[in-house]
């Protein structure tokens, strides 16, 4: 066992510090970027999901947002006034996190044989079936209200303690954003551990070696089939885990949210950082949330200085970043910004 | 009999377009194994380009078929341009790339692609302009357009053309060789990227009339209309056995008719009222009333099952060889 230098864990007490302070310093700047941030650490949870499906276990998703879908419905519909159901969040959060891993597992069973690219387009198709149902089960019973979504979602709330409203703890004034941030950083926090838990178990290495080579795996006593599964299960549950948290803290959803964008999104944040490392997967998670951001908030107001409108949408802008953040890695770093030390070999290496 | 027919007709119509951007996937994938999943987006600006041309020239008193015929004219060579672009900026880099590289490359392009074509043409959906006389005609209680038999006869017409071009021609041979094996082909002399990139052009060229005349066919055109269509066709791809050409014709037509037949039967059959052991126990069914589970508004549906469904029963597609590492 190696120990751990001083410096190291100096470096961990300020890291959890800072992270700790973000959201106080981000109020400063306005409330808006403290939901930035929320919706930053929800995209950490989602890539991380993928990260299972596509960086472990190799299996290209495109349909991921789908599974993202039933978590923040599962929520709306067990939690809001439209069925009248108010169910705690501890008990409606794991449910839907169950349900996603049904679907992911729905999805996984007949797509099995499929390689690659196949399955990439398999799964684009799925994630368009969950959303023309979602925006078309509203009729003849109305299940999930159509494209208008669901509203008056119920917040978090343990016991009096809820994480919509603000409040002021110890003399210190805390708004609703920021008690949903660090929710979502301790949510967030156990699906790192878990992930780099995963990385290094039997498991992790079981989808490492199906991810190189499935028939060489499976001459070695590996359950191909199972383990699979088990990636697509379980990348889905942390997909259904994300979904009813964000149903949650916007209390309104509808089939809009979740369009075939968006899981090309959280693609792209796992491609960019590097598919299959956990730490390179949070840094394009967190770098293709907040640098859309900023540039909403620079070149918009640069737009209007200069041409006296808007010439370019932030939001074109936003999905221009994306679509060239796919292109660039692939074509000048295959790996991501902090690729695995395991897929830099195996990208890089040229095969025939 | 009259619902059938009639969807027949519009399925056919609608098939013989998905057939045509079908074959810009299929020629793709017969020849490098990538699916190019830009092409959607290449048959969008070419509806988009070719419907801006087309309402610049329709106040000017030409004749309708003039207009359109120099609106797609306008629109093959930059979807030539856009398909040459794609393969060799971003695809030819990747070609011994480990295969999930281009296919993330792609997305990419097309995301790029459809969000370019929201800065040249906003939001706005482009309407053709009233400048063809719609006539119609009866044929055994269903009824068919002048529109629709132009969009059949041109998507035929342009099959028959690749067909000749592939099977016919040096260039067709070129390509043959070059799909069945690259390295071989270059020896044999054939310029092999020059016969790669030929290949995307032609899809592209055959991707830009599909997008004129789906646009026409349905009378609108807007930035986002690629990714579906273009998903349908791969989807019809698949069907009739990707890399295959006379399969993607096939397929395409096929898929048009189960997603018209899907969508015109689908109400019927899943109106719960007509089961009489169910219909005793919901309200809505009292006094001829209908409960209907699944609508037409579940089209879309049709094709992404259809692909499910061959992925899983038959990956090679109908016309496809079995091929091992496929599957």
């Amino acid at each position: 066992m190696k120990k751990t230098p001083t410096r190291v864990w100096l470096g961990i007490v300020l890291i959890i510090f800072s992270l700790l302070a973000l959201p106080f310093a981000l109020a400063y700047a306005g409330t808006a970027w403290v939901r930035i941030a929320n919706f930053a650490i929800l995209y950490i949870m989602l890539a991380l999901g993928l990260n299972i499906v596509v960086g472990f276990a190799g299996l290209l998703d495109l349909g991921y947002i789908a599974f993202y879908a039933v978590g923040a419905y599962v929520y709306a519909l067990l939690a809001s006034a439209h069925f009248n159901l108010h169910l705690p969040f501890w008990i409606v959060l794991p449910i839907g996190a169950a349900i996603a891993a049904l679907f992911g597992v729905v999805l996984g069973a007949p797509t099995l044989k499929l390689r690659g690219d196949y399955l990439a387009i398999v799964t684009l198709g799925f994630g368009e079936i969950v959303r023309i149902f979602l925006v078309n089960l509203s009729r003849p019973v109305n299940i999930t209200n159509g494209p208008q979504g669901i509203t008056r979602i119920d917040p978090f709330t343990i016991g009096s303690f809820d994480f919509s409203k603000p409040q002021t703890l110890l003399g210190i004034d805390i708004s609703g954003p920021i008690k949903y941030y660090y929710l979502l950083l301790a949510v967030t926090v156990a699906v790192i551990v878990v992930n780099i838990r995963l990385q290094n178990s039997r498991i992790g290495r079981a989808w490492e070696a199906i991810r190189e080579d499935e028939v060489a795996a499976r001459s070695m006593g590996i359950n191909t089939r199972n383990l699979k599964l088990l990636a697509f299960a379980m990348g889905a549950s942390f997909g259904g885990l994300a979904g009813g948290m964000f149903s949650a803290m916007q209390a309104f959803i509808s089939p809009e949210s979740f369009i075939l964008v968006e899981s090309i999104m959280v693609v792209s944040m796992v491609v960019l950082g590097g598919m299959g490392n956990v730490w390179g997967v949070v840094l394009g998670a967190v770098l293709l949330s907040f640098v859309p951001e900023l540039l909403r908030w620079t070149v918009g107001p640069v737009q209007d200085a200069l041409f006296g409108r808007q010439l370019v949408e932030p939001e074109v802008i936003r999905m221009l970043i994306f679509g060239f953040a796919l292109v660039l890695v692939m074509l000048f770093r295959p790996a991501g910004l902090l690729p695995s030390e395991v897929r830099k070999r195996e990208l890089t290496e040229h095969s025939t | 009999m009259d619902t059938f027919l009639q969807q027949l007709v519009n399925g056919l119509t609608a098939g013989s377009v998905y057939a045509v951007v079908a074959l810009g996937y299929t020629m793709v994938y017969g020849i490098i194994q990538l699916i190019n999943f830009a092409h959607g987006e290449v048959v969008m600006i070419g509806a988009m380009v070719a419907f801006t041309v087309i309402n610049l020239l329709a106040p000017g008193g030409l004749p309708a078929l003039a207009v359109v015929l120099i609106g797609t004219s306008a629109a093959i060579p930059v979807c030539m341009l856009v398909g040459y672009a794609l393969e060799r900026l971003a695809y030819r880099p990747l070609r011994h790339a480990p295969r999930l590289a281009p296919l993330i490359t792609a997305i990419g392009l097309s995301i790029i692609l459809q969000h370019l074509a929201l800065l040249v043409w906003s939001r706005n959906i482009l309407a053709f302009p009233q400048i063809i006389e719609l006539r119609t005609f009866s044929v055994l209680g269903a009824t068919i357009s002048n529109v629709q038999v132009a969009i059949i006869a041109i998507c035929i017409a342009m099959m028959a053309g690749l067909a000749l071009l592939v099977y016919k021609t040096r260039l067709g041979t070129a390509m043959r060789a070059t799909a069945q094996n690259q390295q071989v082909a270059g020896l044999m002399g054939i310029d092999v990227n020059r016969v790669i990139a030929v290949t995307f052009i032609i899809g592209a060229a055959l991707g830009a009339v599909a997008g004129v005349l789906f646009g026409t066919y349905y009378g609108i055109a807007q930035y986002t209309m690629g990714s579906v269509l273009g998903l349908k066709a791969f989807s019809a791809a698949v069907l009739g056995g990707i890399g295959n050409i006379p399969g993607a014709m096939l397929g395409g037509v096929l898929l048009g008719l189960v997603e018209a037949l899907g969508a015109g039967y689908i109400g019927e059959f899943t109106d719960l009222c007509q089961y009489a052991w169910l219909a005793g126990h919901i309200d809505a069914c009292r006094g001829g009333g209908h409960f209907i589970l699944f609508g037409s508004n579940y089209q879309d549906v049709f094709a992404f099952l259809v692909l499910i469904l061959v992925l899983v029963l038959r990956p090679q597609g109908l016309l496809g060889e079995r091929v091992g590492d496929r599957a």
